[in-house]
């Protein structure tokens, strides 16, 4: 897949530099850095039961390539934009970078931080990480309940996370609409997907039952890896 | 009654009691033949009988997701438009304007899902129903040919869109005081800024993922077969209050 992208993007970009050589410059440096879609470290089925293969394949080989597709586009539009000095063409490309550029990095880190069960997903929290935890929530138990209730309280499509500020250490879980990345003196640790493409298929409208069973497949070594840096 | 706009539109009494139909088991799918037998109390809000079976908007969309859309999704924000009206009603009786301001979030969201939605089911109809040809709406097909060229000059521009939508959200046809115009919504945000619905488009991922998956394209593309354009066209020469007495109704 991720080969396929970068041979059709080589192509775009070709095309483009055939088009328009004054954007050859442009188009070079963008497809050198474009985006694509990162392997899973585990097979599509490994989340089962908790999160069912036919969910994970559509997640990350359609909606994340999406993502992928549409950061790449609108990257590509800024920089022709940019290289004809059309500011305003450049900022219109703004909601587009931020809703698939968000896209592209909250599923990235998504992947990351969950783990078949038993094979680095589920269980607790450990070492620093739950110390942590155990000051700015008072538990494990609480710290599940209060973000089960604010993915319950997401109006609309979106993700929480627990976070720490990057100033006092401190930690504590926020949501975000539809695909607005965690940015500024916010660290993501854990991000869950409340989108209903992460559960429909599974769990239709009972999505407390997938905030439950999410918690089987967390990768927590991944999350006090992040936590720790 | 001057709460918000969303109340506005509806000069009832507000909750002279409570109702125990209200307390229905999630699990629970009420029958919509059954619905129409069951009479809330004055101020809460019921969900609406859906005027043709489940399965009768198929193969555009599945009886399946119509199940669920209705009998869970929409009845989820009927119960939690009522349960935030309640306390809502509460928190103005003890004069707690920070617990009056608290609510607007939840009532904005769930009374928009049940408008969005009660407006939506009436706006649609079964391909094989004479309702379901443009030909059924002459005055608004001459509107819309005015505004976008044709039909298809329209469907082109809303399905772009809708297309472009980012999260949830719905797609309108309105009718304002210049005109037909397209609008999105977010969320569950409903149209109450003066516009007449003339019909929606609900683009939550649960109104068609069950069937269409990824493929919202194709759902935009089916759902042209099931428009109810006599009611776009009833919409269209009415008013906002004709549009809005299936809520009434509903009460």
């Amino acid at each position: 897949m991720a080969a396929l992208l970068r041979t059709s993007a080589l192509r775009a970009g070709l095309r483009a530099r055939a088009a328009k050589s004054t954007a050859a410059m442009a188009s070079t440096t963008f497809v050198r850095g474009k985006a694509t879609l990162p392997d899973l470290s585990y097979d599509y089925g490994a989340l089962e039961p908790y999160i069912s293969g036919q969910i994970m394949e559509l997640h990350h080989s359609k909606h994340h390539q999406t993502y992928v597709n549409g950061f790449n586009a609108a990257v590509e539009a800024v920089a022709e934009a940019e290289a004809k000095g059309d500011a305003k063409g450049v900022a219109a490309q703004a909601p587009l970078i931020n809703f698939h550029g968000g896209g592209h990095v909250n599923h990235t880190l998504f992947w990351e931080n969950l783990a078949p069960n038993g094979k680095g997903g589920g269980g607790e929290p450990e070492g620093k990480l739950l110390t942590a935890i155990n000051e700015d929530f008072g538990s494990f138990e609480t710290l599940q309940k209060q973000t089960n209730a604010a993915l319950a309280g997401i109006q609309g499509s979106g993700w929480a996370w627990l976070v720490k500020d990057k100033t006092s250490g401190t930690l504590s879980v926020v949501t975000r609409p539809n695909q607005d990345p965690i940015t500024g003196n916010l660290e993501p640790l854990l991000g869950i997907d409340a989108w209903e493409h992460a559960y429909y298929l599974q769990y239709q409208n009972r999505k407390a039952e997938y905030f439950g069973a999410i918690w089987d497949v967390v990768n927590w070594g991944t999350v006090s890896k992040r936590f720790e840096n | 009654m001057k709460l918000l706009p969303l109340l506005s539109l509806f000069p009832v009494c507000i909750f002279a009691s409570t109702n125990p139909d209200l307390a229905w088991n999630s699990d629970d799918s009420p029958n919509p033949q059954d619905l129409h037998l069951t009479t809330m109390s004055v101020g809460a809000y019921n969900l609406p009988a859906l005027p043709y079976a489940y399965n009768a908007l198929e193969p555009s969309i599945s009886g399946q997701i119509m199940e669920l859309h209705h009998g869970k999704h929409h009845q989820a924000y009927v119960t939690n438009l009522n349960n935030a009206l309640k306390t809502y009603a509460s928190a103005t009786s003890s004069n707690d304007i920070a617990g009056q301001i608290a609510l607007q979030s939840a009532i904005k969201f769930n009374g928009g899902g049940h408008i969005n939605h009660s407006l939506f089911w009436e706006n649609l109809t079964p391909a094989s129903s004479p309702d379901a040809k443009p030909e059924s709406a002459p005055t608004l097909m001459a509107e819309v040919a005015k505004t976008w060229g044709s039909l298809e000059g329209f469907q082109a521009a809303i399905t772009k869109t809708l297309l472009g939508l980012q999260g949830s959200g719905w797609g309108w046809l309105v009718k304002d005081s210049q005109g037909l115009r397209i609008v999105t919504t977010k969320d569950q945000d409903p149209v109450v800024g003066g516009e007449v619905p003339i019909f929606g488009i609900d683009m939550w991922e649960h109104a068609y993922y069950l069937q269409y998956l990824n493929g919202k394209a194709a759902y935009i593309d089916n759902i042209w077969n099931v428009i109810n354009w006599k009611t776009a066209e009833a919409r269209f020469i009415g008013t906002r209050e004709d549009a809005f007495k299936i809520l009434r109704a509903s009460i």
